[in-house]
């Protein structure tokens, strides 16, 4: 999905186009989707996991696939908010470490939480619904990782764009695989649900961000301000 | 890696007096082997009051001194107890913040003596107490128990405690008290957590009386032969080994008979997922996780959740006739 989808009344690409260098861009992207693996080293070597670290590592690598997955859900809603084109390649580059992370919080949970006790997982992912939804997520992923390349892009023509739409779906079952991991209630709104409930929010604002009248009006909006 | 899952009782195989005995003698052992490094693990040892001198164990090794506040090296059931810095650093308690390794660092300076109890509601002689006064009177003993933590981790923690029998004996319920109420205190400048409103604070907690009244029931103010820290609980907390940690509420600053049975935080938060009784059950989950197993903090693998935490000996009678499903 490289391309941005056209927006009929706006002015030309030159007009549109922000120019910034970007030669600093793709390592920064590449720090950001490190540094997680940095930071868990640095906790590692200064006794920092606290006294049940497989619980932390665990977490650690879930809340880090989906703060990607929705910092790549955001550069869509960047682009037509400034116009910074340079951004665009890198929402894949987002959306691959998000898996990355995702597959690694899976990977911790299976081999490290429940030594690989498949039986068990099993059946904690058929009884459990915020397993469900957290192996939903996960799905998406996968698929939409296994797409990204340019030879699926081709192969699928117009149904890629849909396909991919399906990383909005991924980022709510997330969250709602998050929300219901923690002690609290939706319902109530109460408990330990500020981080699940402003991340729900992230999402949603950034889908709105998305359907083509708000787009729209944002792309323009940009264009005014620039006047 | 794995513990055998069945466990036959202790109190089984062995008279409990012999029992007991043996256990002081491993107590005494424990702390002649372990007297070296026992100051480093407790900082501050608190001197036995005057009085309280417990019986020698009938050995023929000589006879160490024992106090109420020696120490063990594991639970009944042979486990070993978790270390002073696993249980002093990984709280939860979500007066001061939801990260268990952070309650540590944001509780340091949190002020836990003086500390004054209030006893009230249907007594005939309600009283508030200082915890200094209560420590005098009651004399606490060592108790080693399984925490068993609703999120299904565990630790063998030794509380320095005395039962909440005896307490609630010398303020005399009256005919009509039926449930005891507990609150934390309610400080939200010095416990962050508390500014958050998204949660009915204070934090209260209930219990059926003869829950209350049961022998293994404990208000604690100490730990591993020293003071209780302020993450712990401190200045006095509750712990009733067979029920979920939640319910084990720290920071006690108001106990309070009741005919009703009392509103509890974590049942006002999700009524349909934390219930009043919150006993430890392998076969009730958790609507949302599974309670089958849990994590021993310090081992690798899981075990399996054992049902009453592995008091169902000494508890299940009290349940005698319930469905545990319906009343979870």
């Amino acid at each position: 999905m490289s391309n941005l989808p056209s927006t009929p009344p706006l002015p030309t690409r030159a007009e549109r186009a922000v120019k910034i260098k970007t030669g600093w861009l793709r390592p920064g992207i590449h720090l950001i989707g490190v540094f997680p693996l940095l930071q868990l080293a640095a906790f590692w070597f200064n006794d920092r996991l606290t006294a049940n670290p497989i619980q932390w590592i665990e977490q650690h690598f879930g809340r880090v696939a989906l703060n990607l997955l929705v910092a790549s859900l955001a550069v869509t809603p960047v682009v037509t908010l400034s116009g910074w084109k340079g951004l665009l390649p890198h929402r894949r580059t987002l959306g691959l470490y998000s898996f990355f992370y995702f597959a690694l919080h899976f990977l911790t949970f299976a081999a490290l939480d429940y030594g690989l006790d498949w039986r068990e997982i099993l059946r904690l992912t058929v009884e459990k619904p915020f397993i469900i939804a957290g192996a939903l997520a996960g799905g998406i992923l996968l698929v939409l990782a296994f797409t990204s390349f340019q030879y699926w892009k081709k192969r699928l023509g117009k149904n890629w764009r849909r396909l991919h739409k399906a990383a909005y779906l991924a980022g709510g079952l997330a969250v709602l695989h998050y929300a219901w991991a923690v002690k609290g209630s939706l319902a109530t709104l109460s408990g330990d649900i500020l981080r699940p409930l402003g991340m729900g929010l992230l999402v949603i604002l950034l889908l709105l961000l998305r359907l083509p009248p708000i787009r729209r009006r944002a792309a323009s909006w940009r264009h005014v301000m620039k006047r | 890696m794995k513990k055998k899952t069945e466990t036959i009782p202790s109190s089984e195989i062995t008279p409990k007096d012999l029992y007991l005995s043996r256990r002081k003698f491993l107590k005494a052992a424990g702390l002649l082997a372990g007297g070296a490094v026992l100051a480093a693990c407790a900082p501050q040892l608190v001197q036995p009051p005057a009085g309280t001198d417990t019986p020698q164990a009938n050995t023929s090794t000589p006879k160490p001194v024992i106090t109420p506040f020696s120490r063990a090296t594991s639970d009944e059931l042979g486990d070993p107890l978790n270390s002073y810095k696993d249980i002093t650093n990984y709280n939860n308690y979500y007066e001061f913040t939801t990260d268990k390794a952070g309650v540590a660092v944001l509780a340091k300076d949190f002020p836990t003596s003086p500390w004054d109890v209030q006893v009230t509601g249907l007594v005939h002689r309600p009283r508030t107490y200082s915890v200094d006064e209560l420590i005098r009177k009651f004399a606490p003993e060592e108790r080693v128990y399984r925490l068993r933590c609703v999120e299904a981790w565990s630790m063998v923690i030794p509380w320095l405690g005395f039962p909440l029998w005896k307490l609630l004996k010398e303020v005399e319920p009256t005919g009509n008290a039926r449930y005891v109420r507990f609150e934390t205190i309610y400080q939200p400048e010095k416990m962050p957590g508390q500014r958050i409103p998204l949660y009915p604070w204070p934090y209260q907690e209930g219990l059926r009386l003869d829950e209350a009244m049961h022998d293994l029931t404990i208000l604690a103010t100490g730990l591993y032969g020293g003071e209780l820290p302020p993450q712990n609980g401190g200045g006095i907390r509750l712990v009733v080994p067979w029920k979920y940690g939640f319910k084990s509420i720290k920071a006690i600053v108001k106990i309070e008979l009741t005919a009703e049975q009392p509103a509890t935080l974590w049942s006002s938060v999700a009524p349909d997922e934390y219930g009043f009784y919150a006993n430890v059950n392998p076969r009730v989950d958790h609507p949302r996780w599974s309670q089958r197993t849990e994590r021993r903090i310090g081992e690798f693998g899981r075990r399996d959740t054992l049902l009453f935490n592995g008091y169902a000996e000494q508890v299940a009678q009290l349940y005698e006739g319930m469905d545990l499903r319906l009343y979870y």
